[in-house]
């Protein structure tokens, strides 16, 4: 296949990836949106409204930071990092939330409900459910309530309704069925504000494109600021999308390695984990194919990670199609490297990262090292660190003693 | 028509023929224990059920209300493993003659193997499958493999599909049409809605030849009389699990022919 086919390419299939699997409740409200995406992209108003929102809402574009200190922990090469963390609500979630709410206004919807498992999503729909007077539900597992409590504070002082979610393992994935059960019976007034690139089509493909801003920012910034592309781009990986939102834009870019760093939990070689691509094989979950944690019966399997955001037994379809194609690399980082790494990038450089993108940095010092001198990385910081604090705390020992 | 070697059509449209209605119910595999799922499930088809769907407990079952989701939830912290479904439909269809589908989400099927599933399945005396998370669209597997070992496949038609998603699921369905009554997930409610007629007669429009079946909400026997008067079969599911987690199997026998009472009778 020629190199431009890998950027243009849409779903509803990533190779064997993807698809509909859904219950048919779902397939007109699926049908409706993908119709109103395709024309809202041909519709230059439409791109206008996202940009202006971006610039004066969002805060876009974001900036790179380059890392010095940072870098010299991983070996001889330089470290870029594209600031996703500066945008308004902390991450790059408001990118596509921002997209889908426009497109709800459009649907002429007035509820929107999303999963959340750090929170960082569900803060972000919060948001912009507030700006657009939206009614807005966030289901979150209720271990996720707990070592994300602040967030959960904000989504309701934002105006939505949190709804703690105990089934099952009560993490992202069980937010995401009962957001799936709250659709299937709500489908006519409410737009499921999906907050990954996985999910039935067209999420993979929709939300995808409403990251990639991060990556044709990051890119044309490269080089303009430094003249030249980096060797490497990384990021975290979870379900997915702050890693294709930067992988995007250099897909038919050879010379470019793609590395995502997943959650090896207690490490890759125990149970406990939540490193699907690595350890996973394809199934179906949460209406698309793609690799998934899985037992023999196909029964999903719990997955780990001190991150919430992380701790997902699935992936989007596109990031199985890229591995698969041998275009993108995937590697898992334990709880404690990652834990390292955030403790690092905040004493050398001064910005506290998320747990979640921590894992990219790691896994960043542990790549370095095995690159050529001279060689330069690109990160995507997806997401600041401010709310997991508690947790950081705990695992450093940061408080005093109550006396 | 394909449809004449289904035990499940014939059995509608025998019931159909003969002035009655039908009454098509589910009960999880494995729940509370492999052995007392066959024992609740027999008990159902000797009291008034005329097609039997036997659930596969799955880890996400997003179609299911929380009754079921709870009973499911249950037989998987029990030990069930995908290979006792065949064993349950084994042992039930050695004892009654009652068509017995297997409602499955799709992930267990496609690691079992489709074909595979589908052989097992056939082996076992299993009639078909209903398929809440498969569309036809994505179907391509499961059409092949049924029409080799010929079994039912069961879609869903719902109040939001259009005609021509409507005339597809009618078509490639084989042995009845899942008619869901409402949207939203499977758990008993006060009303079945109105939307269901809707569906009915939009499946009636498109394939006149083929069963539709209503399901989801269905728990009163005015209910399952109403849904007769207009389709080829109620489905009832939570109220069954429900009065089994009450009172056993007395209490799920008593249930089942309250529920079943008005239209064996008219």
């Amino acid at each position: 296949m020629s190199e431009q086919e890998l950027r243009s390419h849409v779903g509803p299939y990533f190779g064997e990836f993807g698809g509909r699997f859904v219950p048919e409740s779902l397939i007109a409200a699926l049908d409706q949106l993908e119709a109103t995406y395709n024309f809202a992209k041909t519709d230059p108003e439409f791109a206008l409204q996202l940009a202006e929102l971006h610039r004066t809402y969002t805060g876009r574009p974001s900036i790179i930071t380059e890392v010095p200190k940072f870098a010299s922990h991983a070996g001889d090469v330089r470290i870029f990092l594209k600031r996703e963390d500066l945008n308004h609500t902390g991450s790059h979630k408001i990118n596509n939330v921002i997209g889908q709410a426009l497109l709800t206004k459009r649907m002429g919807k007035t509820r929107v409900i999303a999963e959340t498992g750090a929170g960082q999503h569900g803060v972000a729909t919060a948001t912009a459910a507030a700006l657009f007077g939206l009614e807005c539900v966030v289901y979150m597992g209720k271990v996720d309530t707990e070592r994300q409590a602040l967030n959960v504070a904000r989504m309701r002082l934002l105006g939505a309704e949190v709804i703690p979610v105990t089934t099952g393992t009560a993490t992202l994935k069980d937010a995401i069925n009962e957001a799936l059960r709250d659709w299937v019976a709500n489908v006519d007034d409410t737009h499921y504000l999906l907050g990954t690139v996985a999910g039935p089509h067209p999420f993979p493909t929709m939300v995808r494109d409403f990251h990639s801003v991060i990556g044709n920012e990051a890119r044309q910034q490269m080089l303009d600021e430094f003249g030249f592309l980096p060797d490497v781009v990384a990021a975290c990986i979870g379900g997915g999308s702050n890693a294709i939102g930067i992988f995007h834009a250099f897909l038919d870019d050879p010379s470019v390695r793609l590395l995502g760093f997943e959650a090896a939990g207690d490490g890759i070689d125990t149970p406990r984990h939540a490193a699907t691509l690595s350890l996973g094989r394809p199934g179906v979950l949460h209406g698309a194919r793609s690799y998934m944690l899985q037992d023999e019966d196909g029964q999903t399997q719990d997955s780990h990670s001190i991150s919430a955001g992380l701790d997902y037994p699935g992936v989007g379809p596109e990031h199985s199609w890229l591995k698969d194609l041998g275009r993108a690399e995937y590697r898992g980082i334990s709880d404690d490297e990652a834990m390292q790494a955030l403790r690092l990038l905040s004493r050398t450089e001064g910005i506290i990262p998320a747990i979640e993108t921590a894992h990219a940095l790691a896994g960043a010092l542990k790549l370095g090292k095995e690159l050529p001198a001279g060689s330069s990385i690109l990160i995507n910081l997806s997401g600041r660190g401010d709310k997991d604090m508690e947790t950081a705390a705990r695992y450093f020992d940061l408080l005093d003693a109550k006396g | 028509m394909s449809e004449n070697t289904s035990p499940t059509a014939n059995r509608l449209k025998a019931n159909r023929d003969a002035g009655r209605g039908s009454l098509v119910g589910y009960f999880p595999a494995g729940y509370p224990t492999i052995q007392g799922a066959i024992d609740a499930a027999v008990t159902m088809c000797e009291n008034g059920v005329d097609v039997l769907e036997v659930g596969v407990p799955y880890s996400d079952p997003v179609m299911d209300g929380p009754v079921i989701q709870e009973a499911t939830q249950t037989a998987l912290e029990a030990g069930f493993r995908l290979k006792d479904v065949f064993t349950t439909v084994r042992e039930i269809t050695k004892v009654v003659d009652t068509p017995v589908l297997v409602m499955t989400y799709w992930n267990p099927v496609l690691q079992y193997g489709v074909e595979r599933f589908a052989a097992d399945l056939a082996a076992a005396g299993g009639a078909g499958l209903i398929t809440p998370d498969l569309i036809p669209d994505e179907a391509k597997e499961w059409l092949e493999a049924s029409e080799k070992y010929n079994l039912d496949r069961v879609f869903l038609a719902t109040p939001t599909s259009s005609d021509e998603r409507l005339k597809r699921a009618s078509e490639l369905s084989r042995g009845f049409v899942y008619s869901v009554s409402t949207m939203g997930i499977t758990g008993a409610r006060e009303e079945v809605d109105k939307l269901a007629r809707g569906v009915v007669a939009g499946v009636r429009r498109v394939a006149p030849e083929q069963n539709t079946c209503v399901g989801i909400g269905i728990s009163t026997a005015d209910q399952v009389d109403e849904v007769n008067d207009y389709s080829d079969g109620a489905i009832v599911g939570s109220a069954f699990v429900k009065a089994f987690q009450h009172g056993g199997l007395e209490e799920l026998k008593a249930k089942v022919q309250e529920l079943s009472a008005k239209i064996n009778h008219s």
